[in-house]
């Protein structure tokens, strides 16, 4: 009996096979595809971004039934979602925790990066693959934040699009042009949903879909920075890789429980974080007439927002928010370390980047204060050391004293 | 030539005519969706002149009109404001106005206005596009001891003075703007159109 259905269930999948690679699919990316056996905590964070961008799309679609896109009924029609729409507040909480929980899994994914040197050669493209998603993510956040049209919502989107009036000669045309008025309006309004729901969403998915094809072709680096590809038994398989299916998904199934844990946690008792999630004044109706008292972005904005806040120029100060995100890019050609690992890096390596980590913790935190003197001081500390992180690595990475490489992977 | 034989030459030429021709054919049907995206007709309509009643301000009193969406400010100011204008040249960054886009012809003058009581400005700073706070106190504990009344942007800490002129090393790179207006009668204003030609 079992055997039958055994047997005919494997000429079912030879019917597949011979019409779509699915079994060759399972295996060059699940059951064949090695990663290295000595992954710790920090690679949980590519799973996990995973989750949340699976998150995010179907609670979107959700709010897309209730949500409507115009000035004048925006801001009513989310808190129609909030108080009339069965389960309306649980899904609306979801997308905006899920936004905040993005950016803290892409940040921890991405220092896992600069930790283990997971950018450098032949990963260079996995990284720049990387750092587009993050942009296009901020992009997609920033769109977003405007949809419930309350006054943080209308006052971040007027500040952001003035950045683009500061590009000499064309940058009043090219303002006017991504609002499509005179000032953010109905029509910015409802050219960002339609960004925010398809244009950016489906850029995601393909930067993702090439981040993830990159991955498979050049493999996980690891905790140790050497590649496991160099020792293989007989039949070419690592030695120090296990197959992913069933070791690495079985793991990351923990670190989604864990995760889900904490997000549950956040949307059931502090879905606005104390105005960190959501902020105060964006219960607010937007009033084109009247700036709040004080206005922040949102958290994940905040490091590059305080570099822009700390150049006395208009102008400038848009070249150094754009080049704090550029430098981001070249990271793999900075470093000319000969190991890739903190672990085996000396103590310049491990200097730098705690200076950079205090420069964008502090600069992240000065990006939500008022500019008092004293706070724009340490902004220009900051974007100083943010900076010289970057500029500085060519020579501090080579200088380094580095230990020697082990010949495999170890296990602590 | 014999048959057999590919003219590399002619296919890159061939290849590279092709491509340039379909790269035009892209730029004209990308137009229409790029230039979509421009403020509509019915956008641009709603930049009509408006018509503001005056005669309720009292000296040292602001008041916010809304045109083309933007706010603009009428702020009537008394003898001792207007005193206060010429001293301040010194912290300003452009005190004569002489940066021309950021106001019409008629509104260059010391007082950046048609009438020297009736200050008229678009209440947007030109760093990022917030509208600034009236702060009209003298040496207020934030801005400072030499303060003598102006506006003060939340957002990014431009400060400007009763004239809507900018300090000196502030983000904000010019004055504020000031809309064509002209006056109707001495207690009616019509801001969006010039002054009939004098």
């Amino acid at each position: 009996m079992f055997d039958k259905i055994s047997r005919r269930l494997g000429d079912l999948r030879e019917w597949a096979d011979a019409r779509f690679p699915l079994t060759a699919f399972w295996q060059d990316h699940l059951v064949k595809y090695y990663a290295p056996k000595n992954l710790n905590f920090w690679y949980f964070f590519g799973s996990l971004a995973f989750l949340v961008l699976v998150i995010q799309l179907l609670t979107g679609i959700f709010l897309t039934m209730n949500y409507k896109p115009t000035a004048d009924t925006a801001f009513a029609s989310v808190e129609y979602i909030m108080r009339d729409v069965n389960w309306g507040w649980l899904i609306r909480y979801m997308h905006s925790t899920g936004a905040s929980f993005f950016f803290i899994v892409i940040y921890l994914h991405m220092f896992r990066a600069l930790l283990y040197g997971s950018y450098r050669r032949p990963r260079e493209l996995l990284w720049v693959f990387g750092m587009l998603i993050f942009v296009v993510l901020m992009a997609e956040a920033f769109m977003g934040y405007l949809l419930p049209w309350g006054q943080m919502s209308f006052w971040g989107a007027q500040v952001i699009i003035s950045l683009f009036g500061a590009i000499p000669y064309i940058g009043d045309d090219l303002a006017l042009w991504i609002r499509g008025d005179f000032v953010v309006a109905d029509a910015t309004l409802n050219r960002f949903f339609a960004f925010h729901v398809i244009a950016f969403p489906l850029l995601l998915i393909g930067l993702v879909l090439f981040h993830m094809i990159a991955l498979h072709s050049v493999g996980s680096n690891n905790p140790d920075g050497i590649e496991i590809k160099k020792k293989k038994d007989e039949d070419g398989v690592p030695l120090d890789g296990i197959p992913f299916h069933p070791y690495y998904t079985v793991k990351d199934m923990v670190g989604v429980v864990v995760f889900l844990i904490i997000f549950s946690a956040v949307i059931f008792y502090a879905p606005e974080m104390g105005g960190w999630f959501l902020e105060k004044d964006n219960f607010v109706p937007a009033d084109p007439l009247k700036t709040p008292e004080h206005i922040a972005p949102l958290w994940y904005f905040t490091p590059f927002y305080a570099i822009l806040r700390a150049v006395p120029d208009k102008f400038l100060g848009v070249v150094a928010m754009g080049s704090s995100m550029a430098v981001l890019f070249l990271l793999p050609w900075l470093d000319r370390s000969p190991v890739r690992s903190i672990r085996y890096r000396g103590p310049w390596f491990k200097l730098a980047l705690s200076v950079f980590v205090v420069s964008f913790v502090g600069l992240a935190y000065l990006g939500t204060v008022a500019a008092t003197p004293l706070a724009t001081l340490f902004s220009r500390i900051f974007s100083v050391l943010y900076f010289a992180f970057f500029l500085l690595m060519p020579i501090y990475s080579q200088w380094d004293k580095t230990k020697p490489l082990p010949e495999r992977v170890t296990e602590k | 030539m014999s048959t057999d034989e590919i003219d590399y030459g002619r296919r890159r030429m061939l290849l590279a005519a092709t491509a340039a021709m379909g790269g035009v054919g892209a730029v004209y049907v990308a137009t229409p969706f790029v230039l979509s995206m421009d403020p509509s007709e019915k956008a641009k309509a709603a930049g009509a002149p408006i018509d503001v009643d005056i005669s309720k301000l009292e000296p040292g009193q602001v008041m916010t009109v809304e045109w083309r969406g933007k706010p603009v400010w009428v702020l009537r100011r008394n003898e001792q404001m207007l005193k206060t204008l010429p001293e301040l040249d010194k912290f300003l960054r452009d005190p004569n106005s002489d940066e021309l886009s950021q106001q019409p012809v008629y509104t260059k003058n010391p007082q950046r206005s048609i009438n020297p009581e009736y200050m008229v400005m678009i209440g947007i700073c030109t760093h990022l596009g917030c509208s600034p706070t009236y702060r009209p106190e003298f040496a207020p504990p934030d801005l400072g001891p030499e303060w003598k009344g102006g506006f003060f942007c939340p957002c990014h800490g431009s400060t400007y003075d009763l004239a809507g002129r900018v300090y000196a090393g502030m983000p904000a790179p010019s004055n504020l703007v000031i809309p064509p207006h002209h006056y109707v009668s001495a207690t009616r204003l019509l801001v969006g159109v010039d002054p009939e030609v004098v």
